[in-house]
C-alpha cells in the first residue's frame, strides 16, 4: 500500500538571529523523508520568513510511512561557510495513516535544537494520500489504531478484546559508537533522536501486524519503553492489548475483512458459573513455592520465591525448579477452564504460530462493566540480568533490506535462536502466568513491565493483577442474549470482583476469609491488592488516599556477577519490607484495599531503592481492617511499657483520625440479620515484623526474628522503631487536598473543568559520610514527603482539589544522587456539591446494601464506555447514581478573559487521565510518542541544573502541545512521561537530559458547549473547539 | 542532604502574583522568602520554610525565563513554551511595565542614556527602591522609547500596540517618552512638589495640541521626512509663538487686555486687587514663556518658568484655585476682543494647553 506524502513549508517566526552583523537570518528549510530531501528557497534577511513553498511530494511505501519520521531542518544560509543549522522538527505522520484520526497536520511547530532548545517556530502542512493495496503479505500495519489509554477509549466500543501483544527491537546506541568520538554532541544527539524515532515507528508497525494477525484493529494500553543499556545497546520494547474496536457513532460498522470470527469460537457456549466456590474443592494441591502473591494475605508469604528462579544471572533455561507442579494448579472451577480454553483458542486461531507465546495478559486497568469477574491479587516477578552486547543480526540494520526476513522472524520466533532480551521477558511473563494460575486465575490484568539499569546490571520487573475474566469479551462479541443477561443477574455487582477466585480449602497462601460484607454469599479476603483502577461499580466507603512505601538498602559496590548476586540477595528483603510497609500504612488509614499498586525497584551503584505507590480505599465488601498492635520485647520494664503504650495510643489515634479524614464509616451490619456464618472474630493483626505461621521462608529470611514469638513486635529493635516512626511521620495532605495514583478518586464525583497537569523533579545529594540504611531511608522518605508538601503548597489556589494519577519515578543517576520525578494532575472539585453528597451518603448508608444491587442492575449492559457523558465517578452507591448527572459546568471558575489580545495560541490541555472532566472526547487523533535529548555546555549560564531542566521540560510540554494542535486536537489524555534521564557534570559545566513522553491526542468538547452545538447543528461534533477565550489555570 | 535540583513545571504556567511582585521589586530569593514568611503564609498554609524557598526559587526561575518574552510582549502572546491564560498574560505584562512614582520622578525628562543608568545607584539609595527594580524600570522606559520614538501615528496607540499595555499605562509611557524626548526639567527643587501625574497630565495636553500630530494634517506624501509626529513639538508652532509677544510689548494692547479682564472679573475674585496689581507681571510671564520656546534650552525649562512666572506669584498671594481658573479663562478669552491682535488661533493653541497645565500645576 504505497502512499504519497505531501509537505508544504509555509512560514517561520521568532527565528534566532544568526547573522550578528545584520541581526537577521537568511533562513531556508530542508525537508527530508527517508532518503529524499527537498529544499525551500532562501528567505533573505528576516526573522519571520514567508517561504510559502510548493508541495514537496514523497512517494513511499507505507512501511516507510510507519517507520520514518518526517524531518524538517531549518538552516541559515551562509555564502562563504557551511550553512548553520537553526534546529529541527520531527513529525510522526502515523496519525495520518488511519482513517478515523487526523486528516492533515498543519500548524506551528517549535524548531528544536538539542543544544539550544527551542529557537522559533515553523508553520508546516503535511498530508498523506494512501493507495489501497490488499496485499496479504504486507509488512505494514497501516490502519491499526494505537491508544495509550489503558481502558476502552471513550467513543469506542470493544467488540472483542483479543489480548496481549508485545514486541521489542534492539540496536546499537549511537552515543556509544566509535563515530561518536569524532562527531559533535549535536550530531550525536540527533542521530539518537532519529534512531529512536525510527525504532518506535518500526516497533509500532510490527505490533500492528500482530494485531492484524489476531484480527483486531486497535491496540489499547500501548506502553512503549526504552532501555538505554549503554555499551550493550538500545532496546525499544512495547506491550499492549489488542482489541477490535467499533466507533460508537457508527454502531453497525463492522470491520469488513478483519472481523469475521472463526466458526469454532462462535459455538462455544459459556456456561458461566459465577459462584466458583459452590463447586466442591478440587484435589488439594501443595502450595507452589513460586506463588508470589501480595494480595490477600495479611501477612507476607514467600516473598523470596519469585526471585529464586528469576535471579539467575545468566539466562538459565526457562522456568527453573518448582515450575513443573504448576500445570496441575488449583484449577477447580469450570468457569476458569472454559475461559482458559477460550483464551488459548483465540491465541491459536487460524495462524497457530503464536499459540505458544500466548500470554493471557491485559495492559488495561479499567474494563467494560462485566468484564472483570474476580480479582485474585497482585502477581509480580523480577529478574536480575547481566547485560552484554545484543547479538541480533535480524535487527541490526534497521534501514537495510532485511525486511522480508524480519517478517518471518517474528512468526517463527522460537525456531530461531531467540534473542536474549526476548527470552528474558518471555521467562518473566511465564512466571507471571504461573503465579496467576496459582491464584486460581487464568488472566492477568493491569499488566506492566519495567526495567532498572545500572552499569551492566539490569532488573527486569513485571507485575499485574491475577483475575478471572468474563469470556464473553474475549471472543466474538455478537454472542449476546439470554446467556449474557443471566450472567449479569447472577453476578453480585459491586462486590463480585472481590470474591476469591481460588479454592478456599486450598488457598495458595494463608489468608483470612470472610463472607462478603456486601452480598453475604461469597468469600472475600481481608485485604485486596491490585494494580488496576478501582472498578467503576465497586462499592466503596469514604474517600481513598495515596499510600506509599519507601525503602532504601545499601549495597556494596561490586562488579558484574558479584554485583548481580548482591542485588538478587537484597531483592526479597526489599519486597518483604515494602509489602509490610504498605500493609501497615493501609491499616493505619483504616482501609482494606489497594488499587493501582506499582512497586518500583531501582538499582544504583551502591544502593537499591524501592518505592511502592497505590491508592488505598475501603471496599464495602471486605471486612473492616483490624488495628495495629505493638508489643515490647521486655515487658517487665515499667518505663518501657509506658513507651509502648504511648506509641500504641498514637497509632490508635492516627487510625481514628484517618477514618474521620477519609470519611470511613462503614455501616454496622448486625450479624443476626445476615444469618450467615459469622466471620471469625477479627483479630487485630499484629503486623509489624510479625511472622506468618506457616511460612518457612520468612524465617529463613529473617533469622534474628525467627526464633522469637511471632506476634511480638520488638520495639527496641531499631528497624522496628524506624518502621513505627515512618508510619507516624507521614503527614496527611492539608485540608482540601486529596491524592491518589489511580484515574479516579472514590468519593469525589463533582469535578470542575479546572485541571493542572505538572511534572516536578527533585534530585538530592546524600552526604556520603558513612551512610546507614536508616539515614538513607530517612533521606528518601523526607525527599518524597517534602516533594508532596511542595506540591500541596504550589497548588493551594486550586483547593478543594485532588491530585490524581500521581506517578512517582525514582532513579539513581550517580553514587550519591537520588532523583524523584512526579507527574500528576490536580483537579478542582466543587466543595458544596461534595458536602451534599456526603450528607446524603450518610443518610442513606444504612440502606445501601440493599439499594446497591437494585441500582446497579440498571446498568447499561453494553460495552461502550461512553454511552453516558463521561462522569468519571462510579455509580458505586445509589447516591452516586443520582449525582452522576453531568457536573454543572464550572464556568464560573473560568475567569473570563479580558480582551487582552488576539492570542493565536489555542489552549491544549494535558492530563495523565483518560478523560477530561466536564468534557466529552469526540475524536482520537492518534498517539503522541516523542523522544527528546537536550544537552548543554553552558550549564551555569542556563541557570544551573534546575534552570536547564525546568526550561527543557517546559519545551517538551510545548512541543507536545504544538503537535496536538497541529493534528487539530485540543488535549492530550493518558499523558505519561516515561523517561526523564538526567546527567550532569558541573565541573565541565555540562548536562544532558533525555525525555520520553507519550499520550493520546484528542478533540474534546465541553459538555456545556456540546449542548449548544447539538441543538444548533446536530451532526457537527467533530470540530475541534480550540477554546480561544477559555482560561484554565 | 541537599536539593541539587528542584523544579516544578505545569502545563499551565503557575504565576503567583505575590511572588511576581517581590521579583519585580528586585528582591533576592532569600529576601523574598523572608518577606513571604513575614506575611504569615506559613501559618495560613502549614508549609515549611523549605517549601517556601523551593516555591520561590521555582517562580523566580519561571519569571527569569519569561523576562526575555516580556521585553517584546507580543512575543509572549505567540510563544508556545509557556501556556498562560490571556488574563494572566495581561497581568504579567502590565505589572512588568508598571513603575514606581518615586523612581519615575527621578528619571522623568532625563536622557535615557548610559549616563543616567549609571546614576541608578544613587536613585536606588535615595528612593529605597532596589537597584534591580530601578534597572528594570529604566530599561522599560528606554525600550519603549527606542521602539516608538521613530514611529508615526499616535504615540499612545503605538505603545499600546507594541507593548500591549492598558490604556492608562500606555498614556503614562507616552508622557515618559515625550518628556525624555524633549528633556523637560523636572528635578529642580521648585518642582519637587509636583507628582508624576501632574506632569503626565501636562504631557498629554501638549501631545494633543503642541506636536506635529496635533495639527491633524498628516503628510500627504508618506515618504516626506516629517519629524516624529507625536514625540516632537511642532517647530513651526514654536516659531510662531514669537508673534504673541505683541501682547505685552504693545502697551496699549496690554492695557486694553488688562481692563477687559478686570471688568469681567470685578466682584468675582476674592483676590481681585492682587490680580489687578499683578496682571502685567503675570501676562508678561506667560507671553514671554511662549516667545522663548523657540530655544531648546527654554523648552527644557518650561515647567521651571511656569512655576516661577505664574504659580509662585499667585501662590504667594494665596489665590484660591477657583480664582486662578476664573482668571485664566478670562485672560485667554479676552484676547479675542482685542481688535489689533491677529493671532487668535495661535493664542488659543498656546493658551488652551497652558491653561490646563497651569491649573493642574497649581497646588501645594
Amino acid at each position: 500500500m504505497p502512499g504519497k506524502l505531501k509537505v508544504k513549508i509555509v512560514a517561520g517566526r521568532h527565528l534566532p538571529v544568526m547573522d550578528r552583523a545584520s541581526d537577521l537570518t537568511d533562513a531556508f528549510v530542508e525537508v527530508k523523508f527517508g532518503n529524499t530531501t527537498f529544499k525551500t528557497d532562501v528567505y533573505l534577511k528576516s526573522l519571520n520568513p514567508q517561504w510559502n513553498s510548493e508541495w514537496f511530494k514523497f512517494e513511499v511505501d507505507d512501511e516507510d510511512l510507519q517507520d520514518e519520521p518526517l524531518q524538517i531542518t531549518v538552516l541559515d544560509h551562509d555564502t562563504y561557510s557551511a550553512n548553520d543549522a537553526i534546529g529541527k522538527v520531527y513529525i510522526d505522520i502515523d496519525p495520518l495513516l488511519y482513517s478515523e484520526a487526523a486528516t492533515v497536520i498543519s500548524g506551528w511547530f517549535p524548531i528544536y535544537d538539542t543544544i539550544h532548545g527551542i529557537r522559533g517556530e515553523i508553520n508546516v502542512i503535511v498530508k498523506v494520500d494512501l493507495f489501497n493495496d490488499l496485499n496479504r503479505f504486507r509488512q505494514s500495519s497501516c490502519g491499526v489504531k494505537f491508544f495509550c489509554t489503558t481502558s476502552i477509549p471513550k467513543c469506542y466500543r470493544a467488540v472483542i478484546i483479543h489480548g496481549f501483544v508485545e514486541e521489542l527491537v534492539v540496536n546499537e546506541d549511537p552515543e556509544y559508537q566509535w563515530i561518536d568520538r569524532i562527531r559533535t554532541p549535536r550530531a550525536s544527539n540527533e542521530a539518537r533522536q532519529r534512531l529512536i524515532s525510527l525504532m518506535s515507528g518500526e516497533l509500532q508497525r510490527k505490533i500492528g501486524l500482530k494485531v492484524l494477525e489476531m484480527r483486531g484493529n486497535a491496540v489499547v494500553g500501548y506502553l512503549q519503553c526504552f532501555d538505554l543499556e549503554g555499551e550493550s545497546g538500545l532496546v525499544v520494547r512495547a506491550i499492549g492489548t489488542a482489541c477490535t474496536l467499533d466507533k460508537l457513532s457508527s454502531p453497525a460498522a463492522f470491520l469488513p475483512a478483519c472481523n469475521s470470527p472463526s466458526k469454532e469460537m462462535k459455538e462455544i457456549p459459556f456456561n458461566e458459573d459465577p459462584n466458583p466456590n459452590t463447586h466442591s474443592s478440587g484435589p488439594s494441591t501443595p502450595l507452589k513455592n513460586q506463588t508470589y502473591s501480595f494480595s490477600p494475605s495479611k501477612s507476607y508469604s514467600r516473598q523470596s520465591s519469585s526471585s529464586d528462579t528469576d535471579l539467575s544471572l545468566t539466562p538459565k533455561t526457562g522456568m527453573g525448579s518448582g515450575s513443573a507442579g504448576k500445570e496441575g494448579g488449583p484449577f477447580k472451577a469450570l468457569l476458569r477452564q472454559q475461559t482458559q480454553s477460550a483464551l488459548e483458542q483465540r491465541g491459536g486461531s487460524p495462524h497457530r504460530f503464536c499459540k505458544r507465546r500466548e500470554f493471557p495478559f491485559f495492559t488495561l486497568t479499567a474494563f467494560p462493566p462485566g468484564f472483570l469477574v474476580h480479582v485474585g491479587g497482585v502477581v509480580s516477578a523480577r529478574s536480575v540480568k547481566l547485560l552484554d552486547r545484543i547479538h541480533n543480526p535480524a535487527f541490526v540494520g534497521i534501514m537495510g533490506n532485511t525486511r522480508s526476513y524480519k517478517l518471518l522472524d517474528w512468526n517463527s520466533f522460537n525456531a530461531d535462536e531467540p534473542e536474549t532480551r526476548d527470552a528474558w521477558w518471555a521467562e518473566i511473563r511465564q512466571e507471571i502466568k504461573s503465579h496467576a494460575k496459582a491464584l486460581g486465575c487464568h488472566a492477568v490484568v493491569g499488566y506492566s513491565e519495567s526495567t532498572s539499569i545500572c552499569e551492566e546490571v539490569c532488573i527486569l520487573s513485571a507485575s499485574g493483577t491475577a483475575a478471572v475474566l468474563n469470556p464473553r469479551f474475549l471472543q466474538d462479541g455478537t454472542v449476546e442474549g439470554c446467556l449474557e443477561q443471566r450472567l449479569e443477574e447472577n453476578l453480585p455487582v459491586g462486590c463480585g470482583f472481590c470474591h476469591i477466585p481460588y479454592d478456599e480449602l486450598n488457598m495458595p497462601f494463608p489468608a483470612h476469609l470472610t463472607y462478603c460484607y456486601n452480598c453475604r454469599k461469597q468469600k472475600v479476603p481481608d485485604v485486596l491488592f491490585t494494580t488496576i483502577d478501582l472498578p467503576t461499580d465497586a462499592a466503596v466507603v469514604g474517600k481513598g488516599c495515596l499510600i506509599q512505601a519507601r525503602l532504601c538498602r545499601l549495597k556494596k559496590k561490586a562488579q558484574a556477577e558479584a554485583n548481580a548476586t548482591a542485588i538478587s540477595n537484597l531483592l526479597p528483603f526489599m519486597e518483604y519490607e515494602v509489602h509490610t510497609q504498605l500493609m501497615n500504612k493501609l491499616k493505619l488509614k483504616g482501609m482494606n484495599a489497594l488499587f493501582g499498586l506499582r512497586i518500583q525497584i531501582t538499582v544504583g551503584e551502591n544502593m537499591l531503592m524501592g518505592l511502592a505507590s497505590a491508592t488505598g480505599v475501603y471496599l464495602a465488601a471486605l471486612p473492616t481492617p483490624g488495628g495495629i498492635q505493638i508489643a515490647g520485647k521486655t515487658p517487665n520494664d515499667g518505663s518501657y511499657e509506658q513507651h509502648i503504650s504511648h506509641m500504641q495510643k498514637k497509632i490508635n489515634d492516627t487510625i481514628a483520625k484517618n477514618k474521620e479524614l477519609y470519611e470511613i464509616n462503614p455501616p454496622e451490619i448486625s450479624e443476626e440479620v445476615i444469618g450467615s456464618p459469622i466471620p471469625e472474630p477479627r483479630q487485630r493483626s499484629r503486623l509489624l515484623r510479625s511472622q506468618s505461621e506457616s511460612s518457612d521462608e520468612v524465617i529463613e529470611l529473617d533469622l534474628s526474628h525467627g526464633k522469637k514469638d511471632a506476634f511480638v513486635l520488638e520495639i527496641d529493635d531499631t528497624d522496628a522503631m524506624e518502621d513505627v516512626h515512618s508510619l507516624l511521620t507521614d503527614v496527611p495532605p492539608p485540608s482540601g487536598f486529596y491524592s491518589c495514583n489511580t484515574e479516579i478518586m472514590p468519593g469525589i464525583n463533582n469535578w470542575t473543568s479546572e485541571i493542572q497537569m505538572f511534572t516536578s523533579v527533585r534530585v538530592i545529594r546524600l552526604s556520603s559520610l558513612n551512610l546507614t540504611n536508616q539515614a538513607l531511608n530517612k533521606n528518601f522518605n523526607d525527599l518524597c514527603e517534602n516533594l508532596l508538601k511542595s506540591l500541596y503548597f504550589k497548588l493551594r489556589s486550586m483547593i478543594p482539589c485532588c491530585l490524581c494519577h500521581v506517578n512517582f519515578t525514582v532513579s539513581l543517576p550517580e553514587d550519591e544522587l537520588i532523583q524523584v520525578t512526579v507527574t500528576a494532575v490536580a483537579i478542582t472539585f466543587d466543595k458544596n456539591q461534595a458536602l451534599q453528597t456526603i450528607k446524603t451518603h450518610v443518610e442513606k448508608s444504612l440502606q445501601r446494601a440493599s439499594t446497591d444491587n437494585e441500582e446497579l442492575l440498571q446498568f447499561p449492559l453494553e460495552l461502550c464506555s461512553d454511552s453516558l457523558p463521561p462522569h468519571p465517578f462510579p455509580p458505586a452507591k445509589a447516591v452516586t447514581v443520582e449525582k452522576a448527572s453531568p457536573v454543572a459546568e464550572g464556568n464560573f471558575r473560568n475567569r473570563s478573559a479580558p480582551p487582552c489580545a488576539n492570542s493565536t495560541v489555542g489552549v491544549v490541555k494535558m492530563t495523565p487521565l483518560s478523560f477530561i472532566p466536564g468534557a466529552k472526547i469526540t475524536k482520537y487523533l492518534g498517539i503522541i510518542n516523542m523522544f527528546f535529548i537536550r544537552e548543554t555546555t553552558s550549564l551555569r549560564e542556563e541557570g544551573g541544573v534546575s534552570g536547564f531542566l525546568h526550561a527543557f521540560i517546559a519545551e517538551v510540554f510545548a512541543m507536545v502541545r504544538a503537535h496536538v494542535a497541529a493534528l487539530g486536537g485540543n488535549a492530550v489524555v493518558s499523558y505519561i512521561m516515561k523517561q526523564c534521564v538526567f546527567m550532569e557534570n558541573p565541573n565541565k559545566n555540562q548536562a544532558q537530559c533525555l525525555i520520553n513522553v507519550s499520550g493520546d491526542a484528542v478533540v474534546f468538547v465541553r459538555e456545556s458547549d456540546l449542548e449548544v452545538i447539538s441543538t444548533q447543528q446536530p451532526t457537527a461534533n467533530c470540530q475541534p473547539l480550540c477554546t480561544g477565550g477559555e482560561v484554565t489555570t | 542532604m541537599t536539593n541539587e535540583l528542584d523544579i516544578f513545571v505545569g502545563n499551565t504556567t503557575l504565576i503567583d502574583e505575590d511572588v511576581y511582585r517581590l521579583w519585580l521589586d528586585g528582591y533576592s530569593v532569600s529576601d523574598a522568602v523572608a518577606r513571604r514568611v513575614r506575611s504569615g503564609i506559613l501559618e495560613q498554609t502549614g508549609a515549611t520554610a523549605a517549601v517556601l524557598q523551593s516555591d520561590t526559587m521555582d517562580h523566580y526561575r519561571t519569571f527569569h525565563m519569561l523576562e526575555r518574552l516580556l521585553h517584546a510582549p507580543p512575543k509572549l502572546l505567540h510563544q508556545l513554551i509557556f501556556q498562560i491564560p490571556p488574563s494572566r498574560q495581561a497581568l504579567l505584562i502590565e505589572r512588568y511595565y508598571a513603575f514606581d512614582e518615586a523612581f519615575v520622578r527621578e528619571v522623568l525628562g532625563k536622557k535615557l542614556s548610559k549616563g543616567t543608568k549609571k546614576d541608578l545607584d544613587d536613585i536606588s539609595t535615595k528612593t529605597g527602591i532596589t537597584l534591580k527594580s530601578c534597572r528594570r524600570q529604566f530599561d522599560n522606559f528606554k525600550r519603549v522609547f527606542k521602539v516608538v520614538e521613530e514611529m508615526r501615528g499616535s504615540l499612545v496607540d503605538n505603545i499600546q500596540q507594541h507593548f500591549l499595555l492598558s490604556d492608562r499605562l500606555s498614556r503614562d509611557y507616552a508622557a515618559i517618552v515625550f518628556f525624555a524626548n524633549n528633556r523637560f526639567e523636572t528635578g529642580k527643587k521648585k518642582l519637587q512638589y509636583l507628582s508624576f501625574g501632574d506632569f503626565a497630565f501636562c504631557a498629554e495636553l501638549m501631545i494633543q495640541n503642541w506636536t506635529l500630530g496635533a495639527v491633524g494634517e498628516a503628510p500627504t506624501n508618506p515618504d516626506s521626512q516629517v519629524d516624529d509626529m507625536d514625540v516632537d513639538l511642532d517647530k513651526e508652532f514654536l516659531q510662531d509663538l514669537k508673534e504673541l509677544k505683541v501682547l505685552v510689548a504693545d502697551k496699549d494692547l496690554l492695557d486694553l487686555h488688562k481692563s477687559l479682564v478686570c471688568t469681567a472679573l470685578r466682584g468675582k475674585l476674592s483676590v481681585f486687587s492682587e490680580m489687578e496689581a499683578n496682571f502685567k507681571n503675570l501676562s508678561r510671564g506667560l507671553v514671554n514663556v511662549a516667545a522663548k520656546l523657540i530655544h531648546n534650552k527654554d523648552v527644557r525649562d518650561l515647567f521651571v518658568d511656569l512655576i516661577e512666572k505664574f504659580v509662585e506669584p499667585c501662590r504667594s498671594d494665596h489665590w484660591p484655585l477657583n480664582d486662578v481658573r476664573l482668571f485664566l479663562n478670562q485672560y485667554s478669552a479676552s484676547v479675542h476682543s482685542l481688535d489689533g491682535f491677529r493671532h487668535q488661533t495661535l493664542w488659543d493653541r498656546y493658551m488652551g494647553t497652558l491653561r490646563g497645565c497651569l491649573l493642574r500645576l497649581y497646588h501645594d
